[in-house]
């Protein structure tokens, strides 16, 4: 029977990247993936005859460059294509636009408010001091506060002295940024309601709190960490969906030797003397590997495919205590033609980009209101994209496809299980949000494939349909993600690893934990790490 | 959100034009030969039109036409207006008449220099003040507790500088009657096309010469008079490219490219106080409080300072542009912001930022590192340089009173 | 013109406290306070024809320090017994919380009380590693290194003593939700809900706020009689409080002057040199400690002329918008609270039904609305002492929240309609009370903000959230209760720690001038 040398459960970007590090260190790698295609959240699919759905994650911003040059994922066909704008219609018939030129951006800004539109520059500085600050995090293992090994005292210095070299005023801010909200913090800058709301949907995706949620402010730099210098956050769509940034990772990873099943659902991890063996799979196949890791949420991997003898109590206890509720839905929309927005003149670079409708952080804190009674946003924050205007390959010509990202929508329905009724008013508070802007809109639409965290749980496997394998707060980054004493990639199993945005640090397409999790195993193999560039110099 | 305007949906089209002309921008394309554009602050600004070298020349020895327009422009108007700049800014307000400008800069809390600029006292309450970057969120802030109005009026007002010896003829042939009785640093309002212009004897080449403010509707107009009485002086239009040159031999600083503002600093070991660039001179710890103030006179009293700027003056004639500056061509102590071959001085010139005690106390056996690419390779030149004061040329015609008619 | 050592503005507790520690080291000082007499929200007042009440009601943190320093035992002030809390029941089935923050319980499960002893130990253990931190000065950012800081020390050692796992266990929850980790011990909705309503009460938090937990642990950080979490009434009410602080304040040569508001604070070359009253008369001093709310001191007595823009900016951008209201009822008799026995009237009576309902209750304050089921704890400190009512009637004290400073329709019509949305909440509570109501005076926090000069009407002078907090209380340039400008300190509820009647800020900034020599 074959043995391998590590066994990965899923085929999401996470677990691909982690199995193509592996693979090249020499390892031989088998990814098992339950569904009949791979990529997890990073899928292109087919859902009607002619389009290709980014159907979960829709935009690439966060992948890093650095993964991308070690696996080669440019030769593998993988192509970032930028958003050349994007827009906040406003109530009034008005939109707010963000241009990519700084002084288009200036003059924007100008059009609501004289001082907003000369704030941006300091706005810009604060944040990118954020984010030189804990970017080189993204690509470090988070230290243990609790430990006294050399290894941790040693990074824990390495953040000590980034931080004292900040001067006091900056170590003052920074303090207060990390836990301030997003509404807050942007109130020191900006004093135009749309302006705010602009920038504050970036401290909300993904996450189960409101823009006037303490934290939020850190949360925008988790968007925002693509760039740093040069332009802050980035954006753009993937050249054929995100399934293509899976495709090239999956195409690197068997170019160079490594096996991938689809169609192959795990039942169990297989533990013998507190190791890991390998798997039993649903149909009661066992495969056997020296090393498993897991691209699982922490959740699924150890209260499902774990069995709980083999897993300490507070380990466990603290596993139950990982909060990943979803907050957010999806709605995937194959048009027939280019949705008009009277708003917006035809020739506006926005159209290819991110649109938003709501205009102000209290529409925002209302829709999470919302969601914390249990129920989806009767005024949703829509983060809207047409992919098609930049990207043909997804659409017949002349045709589109829409991606829009809905938040709030609980993982319950007022402590319920969602409904087939239930998802299809969801549905339909979006599109008639959208049709309020865009008259004749429903007439153009073919299909429509509407995702509750219902249906990102069952398909994809995200507990709860969180999209970040876990909320983004204080007590769920660093050395506390996913749970204390275990934030190292490492499992109480021997041989059981996590790789996926459960770990450090965390959600969004961006590739680090599993690239991470990939340098902790070949450390405790006490192999080389030479094929992975270090991260990307901050200076 | 402010009320749904025609304003604001008229304005929605600027997206098409990334760089906007200044009011002068169709007398500039007429005279533009080399399309060389360069973007000051989102202006299609020429850094040449037609030829640098003699552009710069028309500096010197003729009249040259530079337009400032977009120079960052705030109207200070009020009856607390003078305390209002007196807080903002270093120097002495309550010293600049109405009538007279004087070149200052302000700082942050922390003693840092948001930037540099001239402060127009148009009349005893009311001010113009030109910059090179944005600061009316700073402005406004600071004008908490006073009883002073801040406009930005960048659009609004049209700038020109005319600078060089026969500029004072071409304002005089122009018809602006009386503009000879300028001294430097003064202004005064002239009468044209039945508004104002606003001319002081001001400018940034070290040479005589003056800057024109008017509406942006009068900007035309004005080119034209100008040009008109010009001809017979040898009037030319020209680029920053000429006027960088000129500067420099004036020994003058650029903001965010001789220093980082405080505002823009992302590093935070960039920024300068006003003694670390040259601008010591205007802090006035004797007119009471203003921004920046504890900061600056506890870093004295401490000697904190880490930083000098200098003029150099470098063996060769190869220019020292962003060169590294050696103690005893061993210690790397500085970095040279910008640097030429002074063709008015014959001297190869540079401003160059040092850490003390180098350029304080040490200014001795110091040294550049010249890297300059000639065909694809680097001729590496190690250069001995001098610290020396600035400006490296001082012309007398830029102060005398009158001045003198070439 | 007379001349003192030091000049402290506002005679609220820490204003007292500053004052009387600066006397106690031999200097002459003088406190200038803006009312009729001291102690601020602690006065106790008529609001009733023969109904008098503090605003303040409750004591749970006057610190040990404070307590000893002054002498105020000597000085007359004893507490009462410790209050219990009862978290109130619709349905006449109260929990109770006995002793010092629930040494014991009644009426819950066995299982519950098993899961509370559980949880209340850690959550004292935590308040306590925390204690240190919010006794001391907050070190200096940019002097010297965190790691050197005795405060940060001390509190890295008690961590280290905690062992890993319970110290894996602060660090994981410092910045929670007071909600989520409630959830995570608890299931009883009655004692989650006070718990929730302790954690966020006197901010703009709900308990599912992130950092909501904090507001708890400052809560369990204060103690009574050395009983951590205690809450107990000053015999003779809240005004013995205030009246052994100026009895210690008066033996420590301490002058006091009252109807005395200050309208600005003297600055000479970038220096305090005294203080101006609204009279115009000045008053000479070389140190000026201001114990009333930062951004009044910085904005309206030193002026924006004196300070740097971005320190402005900075005081600006302090949030204190206040949210509580507080109800004071006159009642023919006292009131009966469904199923609470005697000893549960004279505590601490506690509406906040679940956690949901006070994160339910906060909603409506983040857009300036308020709530329409507000939550409240309630006295009746004429229980305690029948001087503060008429023979047989009975004075009701309530701290109400949430009632956003910034009401959007304004306090005018907002008014009448919040105690109606009060009165129903109460009358759920306690069947038939609207009928004893004699009189009912509601202060939103517009009304607290004019009668006790508190902007915001927010008794913490400013929120206290974590980004407001140490370093940043009240706002970097003032942390430490030193200022921008020489000679100028502060020592009100504005500074670290922040507000409640614990006597820290006075008691730090008076030892801080000391050790500057001021």
């Amino acid at each position: 029977m074959k043995k391998w040398d590590a066994i990965v459960i899923g085929a999401g970007h996470n677990g691909l990247v982690n199995a193509c590090y592996l693979q090249r260190a020499g390892l031989d790698v088998l990814v098992v993936e339950k569904n009949d295609w791979i990529g997890g959240a990073a899928v292109s699919r087919s859902l009607t005859p002619g389009f290709l759905y980014s159907n979960c994650s829709y935009v690439c911003s966060l992948f890093r460059p650095e993964i991308m040059r070690d696996l080669e994922l440019p030769r593998f066909g993988l192509q970032v294509i930028s958003y050349e704008g994007g827009a906040v219609f406003t109530r009034d018939g008005d939109y707010l636009a963000n241009y990519r030129d700084h002084h288009a951006h200036r003059r924007e800004f100008a059009r609501f408010s004289a001082r907003d539109a000369e704030a941006y520059d300091r706005y810009a500085r604060d944040v990118t001091r954020q984010c030189r600050f804990i970017q080189p995090l993204l690509m470090r293992t988070a230290p243990d506060p609790t430990s006294f090994r050399p290894r941790d005292i040693s990074e824990l210095l390495y953040l000590g002295k980034k931080f004292a070299g900040l001067g006091a005023a900056e170590m003052a801010d920074t303090l207060r940024f990390w836990t301030m909200s997003i509404s807050d913090f942007l109130d020191e800058y900006f004093e135009t309601d749309v302006i705010k709301a602009n920038f504050a949907l970036s401290g909300i995706i993904g996450t189960a709190l409101g823009p006037m949620s303490p934290g939020t402010a850190y949360v925008l730099l988790h968007h925002y960490m693509g760039e740093v210098d040069g332009s802050v956050g980035a954006w753009g769509y993937a050249r054929g969906g995100m399934g293509a940034v899976t495709k090239a990772l999956a195409d690197s990873f068997r170019a160079s030797g490594g096996t991938i099943r689809t169609g192959a659902e795990v039942e169990q991890v297989l533990v013998r003397s507190g190791k890991a063996r390998g798997l039993v799979l649903a149909d009661g196949e066992e495969i056997y590997g020296n090393l498993v890791i897991s691209n699982a949420d922490v959740k699924r991997t150890f209260l499902k495919l774990v069995e709980e003898k083999e897993l300490p109590e507070i380990f466990l206890r603290r596993v139950k205590n990982f909060k990943m509720r979803g907050s957010s839905g999806k709605v995937n929309i194959a048009l027939d033609s280019l949705p008009e927005f009277p708003a917006l003149p035809k020739d506006s670079p926005c159209y290819r980009g991110d649109m938003h409708f709501t205009d102000s952080v209290e529409r925002m804190e209302r829709g999470y209101d919302d969601w914390k009674a249990g129920r989806w946003s009767a005024d949703p924050f829509l983060d809207m994209v047409i992919p098609t205007t930049l990207d043909p390959t997804m659409a017949p010509p002349g045709k589109h496809f829409m991606s829009c990202f809905v938040q709030y929508c609980p993982p319950k329905v007022e402590g319920r299980d969602w409904t087939d009724a239930d998802r299809d008013a969801f549905g339909e508070t979006v599109i008639s949000q959208i049709a309020d802007y865009s008259p004749g809109f429903r007439d153009r639409i073919v299909h429509m494939e509407v995702r509750t965290p219902r249906e990102l749980e069952a398909e994809v496997g995200l507990t709860e349909g969180n999209i970040f394998q876990g909320e983004l707060t204080f007590d769920q980054l660093l050395f506390n993600r996913p749970v204390p004493g275990y934030a190292q990639y490492r499992s109480p199993v021997d041989g059981l690893y996590m790789c996926g945005s459960s770990t450090h640090p965390g959600g969004g397409v961006m590739g680090a934990p599993g690239r991470n999790a990939a340098a902790e195993i070949l450390r405790d193999l006490s192999r080389g790490t030479k094929h992975m560039s270090p991260a990307h110099d901050v200076i | 959100m402010p009320k749904l305007s025609s304003a604001r949906l008229t304005a929605q089209s600027h997206f098409r034009t990334l760089r906007l002309g200044t009011p002068f921008q169709p007398r500039i394309d007429a005279l533009m030969k080399t399309n060389d554009w360069y973007d000051w602050g989102g202006y299609r600004a020429p850094a040449s039109l037609w030829d640098e070298e003699l552009e710069y020349f028309a500096i010197r020895s003729q009249a040259a036409l530079f337009d400032i327009s977009p120079m960052v422009k705030y109207r200070i108007e009020g009856p607390d207006g003078e305390d209002f700049l007196n807080r903002v800014t270093l120097r002495d307000v309550a010293k600049l008449k109405s009538g007279r400008v004087h070149y200052t800069a302000w700082c942050d809390d922390e003693g840092y220099v948001l930037d540099d600029g001239t402060l127009f006292r148009l009349a005893p309450d009311r001010f113009r003040l030109c910059c090179q970057e944005r600061h009316l969120p700073w402005l406004l802030d600071s004008a908490i507790g006073f009883d002073v109005s801040v406009l930005e009026e960048t659009e609004a007002v049209a700038g020109l500088a005319l600078q060089g010896p026969t500029s004072v003829a071409v304002l005089r042939e122009a018809g602006f009657a009386g503009v000879e009785r300028l001294k430097v640093f003064d202004l005064a309002e002239f009468p044209h096309e039945g508004g104002r212009v606003t001319i002081s004897r001001t400018g940034f080449t070290g040479d005589l010469g003056y800057e024109l403010f008017a509406p942006a509707e009068l900007a035309l107009s004005l080119w034209d008079r100008l040009w008109k009485a010009g001809e017979l002086r040898g009037i030319r239009a020209i680029g920053y490219t000429a006027l960088n040159r000129a500067r420099l031999e004036a020994g003058l600083i650029v903001a965010n490219a001789d220093f980082v503002t405080a505002e823009h600093a992302i590093r935070p070991d960039r920024v300068r106080m006003p003694d670390e660039i040259g601008l010591g001179f205007m802090v006035d710890l004797e007119k009471g409080h203003f921004n920046g103030r504890r900061a600056i006179a506890q870093a004295r009293a401490k000697g904190s300072m880490r930083h000098v700027l200098v003029g150099l003056e470098i063996e060769g004639n190869i220019p020292a542009e962003h060169a590294i500056v050696y103690h005893k061509q061993k210690k790397e102590v500085g970095l040279v912001s910008a640097a030429i071959w002074s063709p008015m001085a014959k001297r190869n010139i540079a401003l160059a930022s040092l850490s003390r005690p180098y350029g304080d106390t040490i200014t001795d056996d110091l040294w550049v590192e010249i890297y300059a690419m000639r065909e694809l390779r680097y001729e590496r030149l190690m250069k001995r340089a001098r610290i020396v004061p600035r400006p490296f040329i001082k012309l007398d015609r830029r102060t005398a009173s009158p001045p003198a008619d070439f | 013109m007379t001349s003192f050592d030091a000049i402290v503005i506002g005679g609220g507790h820490n204003g007292l406290v500053a004052a009387a520690t600066l006397g106690k080291s031999g200097r002459k000082v003088l406190v200038l306070e803006a009312a009729g007499e001291v102690g601020g929200a602690a006065r106790t007042e008529e609001f009733a024809p023969g109904f008098r009440v503090s605003s303040a009601h409750l004591l749970n943190r006057l610190h040990p320090e404070v307590m000893k320093t002054l002498e105020l035992e000597r000085h007359g002030l004893s507490f009462g017994p410790i209050a219990p809390s009862v978290a109130l029941s619709r349905d006449g089935n109260p929990l109770t919380l006995h002793g010092a923050y629930g040494e014991t319980l009644t009426g819950t499960s066995a299982s519950e009380q098993a899961a509370w002893q559980e949880f209340r130990a850690q959550l004292l253990r935590y308040a306590g590693i925390l204690k240190p931190l919010l006794a001391r000065r907050p070190p200096d950012l940019g002097n010297m290194s965190l790691m050197e800081s005795s405060a940060f020390a001390m509190t890295g050692l008690s961590l280290r003593r905690l062992g890993k796992e319970d110290m894996r266990d602060f660090l994981r929850m410092l910045l929670m939700n007071v909600s989520d980790v409630a959830d995570e011990h608890l299931a009883d909705d009655r004692l989650k809900g006070l718990l929730a309503f302790d954690a966020t009460l006197g901010s703009h938090l709900g308990p599912r706020s992130p950092t909501s937990l904090l507001g708890l642990y400052y809560r369990l950080a204060g103690e009574i009689s050395g009983q951590p979490g205690a809450q107990a009434l000053p015999a003779g009410g809240m005004g013995a409080v205030i009246a052994a602080i100026l009895s210690a304040a008066k033996s420590a040569g301490v002058g006091v002057r009252t109807d005395a508001p200050a309208m600005k604070i003297l600055i000479e070359r970038g220096r305090a040199a005294g203080v101006v009253l609204d009279s115009g008369e000045e008053i000479r001093a070389k140190t000026v400690i201001s114990a009333i709310n930062p951004r009044s001191t910085f904005i309206d007595l030193v002026g924006t002329r004196e300070l740097d823009t971005g320190f402005v900016r900075r005081i600006k951008n302090i949030r204190m918008k206040g949210n509580v209201a507080k109800l004071h009822l006159a009642l023919d008799r006292p009131p009966e609270f469904s199923g609470v026995d005697a000893t549960g009237h004279r505590g601490r009576l506690v509406i906040a039904p679940s956690s949901d309902h006070v994160e339910r209750a906060f909603n409506p304050a983040k857009y300036g609305e308020f709530s329409p089921e507000p939550v409240m704890e309630i006295t009746l400190p004429s229980l305690a002492d029948t001087s503060l009512a008429p023979d047989g009637a009975c004075v009701l004290s309530a701290v109400v929240q949430y009632a956003p400073y910034a009401l959007k329709e304004g306090w005018e019509t907002g008014k009448p309609k919040f105690l109606k949305a009060i009165m129903a909440q109460l009358e759920l509570y306690a069947p038939g009370i609207g009928k004893l109501v004699r009189h009912a005076e509601l202060l939103t926090p517009a009304d607290i903000e004019t009668r006790y000069r508190m902007p915001g009407g927010h008794w913490h002078h400013g929120e206290l959230q974590a980004d407001q907090m140490m370093m940043s209380r009240p706002a970097f340039g003032a942390s430490g209760y030193d200022t921008p400008i020489d000679g100028l300190y502060l020592c009100g509820a504005g500074s670290h720690p922040g507000g409640g009647i614990s006597g820290v800020p006075g008691l730090n900034a008076a030892r801080r001038i000391i050790e500057m020599r001021g």
